[in-house]
């Protein structure tokens, strides 16, 4: 085990697994050089050259579709997205051609694709720049989705996501970059997709949560804790597939449960995970489920603005005792 | 110069390519095929003539308006067919019929129903051959629509800068559905643009197999010298709608005959092969019934193929190992 940043843990993987596949390389805007402007590919260049660590010119679409062509082609490219945000901008080669290809063809092809980037809030760059955009891509069959929230995820993840033949969306938080944590130091370590980690067990409410909201969620634990409610707490990391069984299991032995994310709350992956869990664990609630997410307000560039539009610790501490009756 | 084996591949495409798509026309009309047929009768010297000088190892994307390119790629017209109708035997096994035929055995990497929307695969296509360093090309087949989409821009820019091997071949037939090109398209000359990405642009007759064959060679020299695209556009003429349910209000039925009886590709082609002693019409009219005859069987094959099993209706969506 190493201790690591998780900026730190995303480039090694990086680096390992081009050290392990020629065939994967990275392509993205100001990689080279800078290194990306979070540091995830910092310095590679000088190991793998430039037609690996590939800067591009300002085109998503072109970066993004030009990753699904050299897909088909047999190599496996790592598109970096400055912002996730940007994904809106290529949304059509990433919804109608990465995550269709397959399909529509008959089950001949394979896309062996990482579209990788940050989202989130933490760093005032306000509504264009500060979304939480997973859920979308949840919506559209033939793309999986990771959320990882801590580095040694975010290194197992992606190595899965590397790995994997179909594309994958790779949501990393801006806020956790420089959060570290213990790293398995084996260079084919793998977290599977459609695994949850129970982060924190507990026996009174299950509180599920994803990206920056499981230190919320273990935060809120804490301070539940001390008025004798003994919290579950639940980290998906992988949004598709999703691992509902996990989560089902434990509002079975709860009675209750909380979702909480950053995605605005309206139609967000939160709703699917109570539907689910009514339809599952229907008998075994002992409160209706509460489902918390950012307000339906573009994230705003004030610090104090942004954090009244995202759900605060305090409001996952209320709804635990909410559904706990106390 | 075009060898004369190579003269009679692309004649037999051709004829392949027109027969099937009125073969298709035909069973849209008969109701025994449905959805969105977007037909390529009259155009087709373009296939022709540039997938005539590509191999299995080259790549090609398509568009809405593909089955040319498809069969001139390789595809086999009773597959092709059967996709036409959704049938399991189909080359997507009918989960995507006309706008979406792909094989990838052929380089073939699949027509594409957004307008615009196979451009930068194409160009990351050929990304993967200069990364892999091979001999290969990858040619993006558009329509003149897709030359205002953002993706046309951003891809022959990327290409460029990257000195991809890929040939953007544009072809022009007048019309965005009923819009004209002029009331759509900010230049007479759709390769005017490739001075914008400080590539060579040529525009040529697109009904003239020579003018696209020679057009076309000269860009994969280009290509495979690792001098990076070209854009050729191809003026030519849809003389069938838009799709195969098209009224046609928009265009004076003059204009579609004129470009009918005297500037249709194959009749053309005919002519040349035959004034210059390559074959004798005997020897022409002999491929063209051949591909009527396979187009007719194409069709009785599709007819007669299954339906998929909506059981399996879930397969594919990802890729499991």
């Amino acid at each position: 085990m190493s201790k690591k940043t998780y900026a730190t843990a995303i480039r090694d993987v990086i680096a390992e697994e081009m050290r392990r596949d020629e065939n994967v390389f990275v392509m993205g805007e100001d990689i080279e050089l800078l290194g990306g402007i979070f540091g995830c590919t910092r310095d590679l260049y000088k190991e793998f050259g430039t037609d690996r660590i590939r800067n591009t010119p300002i085109s998503e679409a072109a970066m993004i579709g030009a990753g699904v062509g050299a897909a088909c082609a047999g190599m496996r490219p790592i598109v970096e997205l400055m912002y996730m945000d940007f994904t809106l901008v290529a949304a059509d080669q990433i919804i109608n051609q990465a995550a269709k290809t397959r399909y529509i063809f008959g089950g001949k092809a394979k896309i062996p694709l990482v579209i990788r980037g940050q989202q989130g809030i933490g760093r005032g760059n306000a509504a264009t720049h500060s979304q939480s955009l997973e859920t979308i891509f949840m919506h559209f069959p033939g793309i999986k989705v990771a959320c990882p929230s801590n580095a040694a995820d975010a290194a197992g993840l992606l190595r899965t996501a590397i790995r994997d033949d179909n594309p994958v969306m790779f949501f990393e938080h801006k806020a956790l970059y420089a959060s570290k944590f213990e790293v398995p130091d084996d260079p084919d370590f793998c977290v599977p997709f459609g695994k949850a980690e129970i982060k924190r067990t507990g026996k009174d409410v299950t509180i599920v949560g994803s990206l920056l909201y499981v230190s919320r969620a273990l935060e809120a634990a804490a301070e539940l804790e001390k008025i004798g409610i003994d919290a579950e707490v639940i980290d998906p990391r992988t949004m598709v597939p999703f691992d509902m069984d996990t989560i089902i299991e434990s509002v079975k032995k709860t009675g209750k449960l909380v979702v909480v994310h950053e995605a605005h709350k309206v139609a967000g992956w939160g709703a699917e995970v109570v539907s689910e869990v009514v339809d599952g664990a229907f008998k075994y609630l002992d409160a209706a489920p509460i489902h918390l997410g950012a307000k339906a307000c573009p994230l705003p560039f004030n610090i104090e603005l942004e954090n009244a539009v995202v759900p605060s610790v305090q409001q996952i501490v209320e709804a635990a005792k909410k559904v706990c009756y106390r | 110069m075009i060898s004369k084996e190579r003269k009679f591949w692309i004649y037999e495409i051709m004829n392949k390519i027109r027969y099937f798509e009125l073969k298709a026309l035909r069973l849209f009309e008969e109701n025994k095929l449905r959805g969105s047929v977007h037909l390529y009768a009259g155009e087709e010297a373009v296939a022709a003539a540039v997938c005539s000088q590509l191999t299995d190892d080259d790549y090609i994307t398509s568009t809405h308006r593909g089955h040319g390119h498809c069969i001139a790629k390789g595809a086999e017209l009773d597959k092709a067919m059967a996709e036409l109708m959704g049938k399991e035997t189909g080359y997507c096994k009918g989960r995507s019929g006309s706008m979406h035929i792909a094989d990838f055995t052929k380089g073939n990497l699949g027509a594409n129903a957004i307008v615009g929307g196979g451009i930068p695969i194409a160009t990351g296509a050929a990304l993967a051959a200069k990364l892999q360093k091979n001999d290969k090309v990858a040619v993006s087949f558009f329509g003149d629509g897709a030359s205002n989409e953002g993706t046309f821009h951003e891809s022959l820019n990327l290409a460029a800068v990257w000195k991809l091997p890929i040939i953007f071949v544009c072809e022009n037939n007048g019309f965005g559905i009923s819009v004209p090109v002029a009331q759509s398209t900010s230049v007479e000359n759709i390769s005017d643009r490739a001075v914008g990405y400080g590539i060579p642009g040529v525009t040529v007759d697109g009904n003239d197999v020579f003018a696209v064959y020679e057009a076309f060679e000269t860009a994969v020299k280009r290509a495979k010298a690792g001098d990076g695209p070209t854009l050729i556009e191809c003026k030519t003429y849809r003389t069938l709608g838009h799709w195969t349910g098209d009224p046609q209000t928009y265009r004076d039925k003059k204009d579609v005959e004129m470009w009918r009886d005297t500037k249709d590709p194959i009749q053309l082609f005919k002519k040349r092969l035959v004034d210059a002693g390559d074959f004798t019409v005997a020897e022409l009219d002999q491929v063209e019934e051949a591909a009527k005859e396979e187009a007719d069987a194409a069709a009785e094959f599709a007819i007669n193929s299954p339906n998929p099993d909506p059981a399996d209706v879930m397969a594919d969506v990802f890729y499991e190992a």
